[in-house]
């Protein structure tokens, strides 16, 4: 037992893997396939799991801003891979470098009001608090930015036509697209936006349970909740709106022209 | 009003020189894939040229903004989008995107019975059929007074007669106002009886 909180025993860690080999057993026998994977990515999961519970036992028993920036990039450079990976079309450099910059900018901005004005942090790079919360804002920004990007692909590839006919009537590129990025940008922020609307009916966010199984109380966990939800918005808004502003003139050249085939 | 020396499109077109002269209509004639709407493309800068130089009035059009030269020549596409709503709302967004001070409901009315579209600002434009949505697409280019007029044939192919009754209109238009006019057409008869020029576009280039 730490801090009351009921410590899982190694043995009986090893019995939680019983799930997996009920997957394996069912895939086998209907024939699914794709064992390898499923083997692979619990082997991954463990091994991730318990190189970062390592990783971070150390730094955060040696606080230094230097430890928690440098998490903060790895975070952040891992999260804008993800985002590309999960782009379903051919995207141009300049686009790609306009969502580094959002992400990394609408982030940082967001992580560093809510460490030092919200809650107030002390030293502000405390990093058993630092991380975690800059995991879980970057975290959604990097969900909430794929879907802005792809909205805003679709938005142009569906409408070329309509563009073009605004074009030849004399629009301003970023007049000619405002209707696709402000749906691209609502769709993007949309989901932010429902997981509050069912925050504490439908379920218990993540941090909130972990906070109450660590033993604190519940008013705690949901001051703490209300406060990341808080951020996870404006990270998640500051994000998106960086990203469709600057990626929608993306699509167009020097010339205004469009530049999707 | 427009020179080209020396255009070079990808190898779509190829251009030696031309000029093409204020208020003179000119037809362009050519089989389909010629580069007929590519040629338009290139003089209100929906695309530029690989190779070469345009002039307009005199100034490359390079030197000007394209948002800028696209209000003075507005082209009409081969299959102009109708823009949702009514025929008074595709009035108004026309002005929005030209950003054109607010003309109003004469003046709309006044352009309708021009282009002999016989309907109701309030009706909506959805509704109207293929030949009444080209009019209307054609009212909306009238409203913003262009100093050159590019019109597309239309892709949908409206019978003989009905386009025929577009393009009197566009020319009595131009030749009225003194626009200058260019125009795609596949006709030999219509470009004859009303161009003032007729420009042939094969393969990329243009014949004599
Ligand atoms: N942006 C582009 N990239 C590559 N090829 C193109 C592009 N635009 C047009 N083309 C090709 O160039 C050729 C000329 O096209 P264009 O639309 O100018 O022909 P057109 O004379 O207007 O034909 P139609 O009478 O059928 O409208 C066609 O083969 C077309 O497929
Ligand atoms: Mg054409």
């Amino acid at each position: 037992m730490e801090n009351g909180m009921v410590n899982i025993q190694l043995i009986s860690l090893v019995f939680a893997y019983i799930f997996v080999f009920i997957l394996l057993l069912i895939v086998k026998k209907k024939k699914i396939g794709h064992e390898q994977e499923i083997i692979l990515a619990s082997v991954r999961m463990t091994i991730q799991l318990v190189a970062v519970g390592y990783l971070l036992k150390y730094v955060f028993a040696n606080q230094s801003p230097f430890y928690s920036i440098l998490i903060l990039l790895v975070m952040e450079i891992f999260a804008i891979y993800n985002i590309y990976g999960r782009i379903d079309a051919e995207i141009s450099l300049d686009f790609k470098k306009t969502i580094a910059v959002s992400m990394f900018a609408g982030t940082s901005i967001s992580i560093l009001f809510f460490v030092l004005i919200v809650i107030g942090l002390e030293p502000w790079f405390r990093s058993d608090y630092f991380i975690p919360l800059s995991g879980m804002l970057i975290g959604n920004s990097m969900t909430g930015i794929s879907l802005g990007v792809n909205h805003l692909i679709g938005g142009f590839r569906d409408n070329k036509r309509l563009i073009e006919n605004y074009l030849m009537l004399g629009a301003e590129p970023m007049y000619a697209v405002e209707k696709i990025s402000n749906r691209a940008f609502y769709n993007a922020v949309l989901p932010t936006i429902n997981s509050m609307m069912g925050m504490g009916i439908v379920f218990l966010p993540g941090m909130m349970t972990g906070q109450i199984l660590a033993g604190a109380s519940p008013v705690t966990a949901i001051k703490y909740q209300i406060a990341i939800m808080m951020g996870i918005l404006g990270s998640v808004t500051l994000t998106v709106f960086f990203m469709v502003n600057r990626g929608s003139k993306t699509f167009f050249n020097k010339r205004k022209q469009l530049k999707i085939k | 009003m427009f020179k080209l020396q020396n255009i070079e499109f990808k190898n779509i077109l190829q251009i030696d020189s031309i000029e093409l002269k204020e208020h003179v209509t000119t037809a362009i004639l050519g089989s389909s894939g010629g580069g007929k709407t590519t040629f338009l493309k290139l003089l209100n800068n929906m695309i530029s040229a690989d190779k070469g130089t345009i002039y307009y009035k005199d100034k490359d059009i390079n030197n000007y903004d394209p948002v800028e030269l696209r209000r003075k020549v507005v082209m009409l596409p081969q299959d102009p989008e109708i823009f949702k709503g009514t025929i008074r709302d595709n009035f108004i967004i026309t002005e929005k995107i030209a950003d054109k001070k607010h003309a109003g409901d004469d003046i709309y009315k006044n352009i309708l019975k021009q282009v002999s579209l016989p309907k109701f600002l309030e009706d909506k434009a959805e509704d109207l059929s293929g030949g009444e949505k080209q009019r209307l697409a054609l009212a909306r280019v009238m409203l913003l007074e262009p100093e050159v007029l590019l019109l597309d044939e239309p892709s949908s192919s409206l019978d003989q007669e009905t386009e025929e009754k577009i393009i009197s209109m566009v020319v009595n238009y131009a030749v009225k106002n003194s626009r200058t006019l260019i125009m795609v057409t596949h006709s030999p008869a219509i470009a004859e009886k009303y161009a003032d020029r007729i420009i042939n576009i094969e393969s990329g280039r243009i014949i004599k």
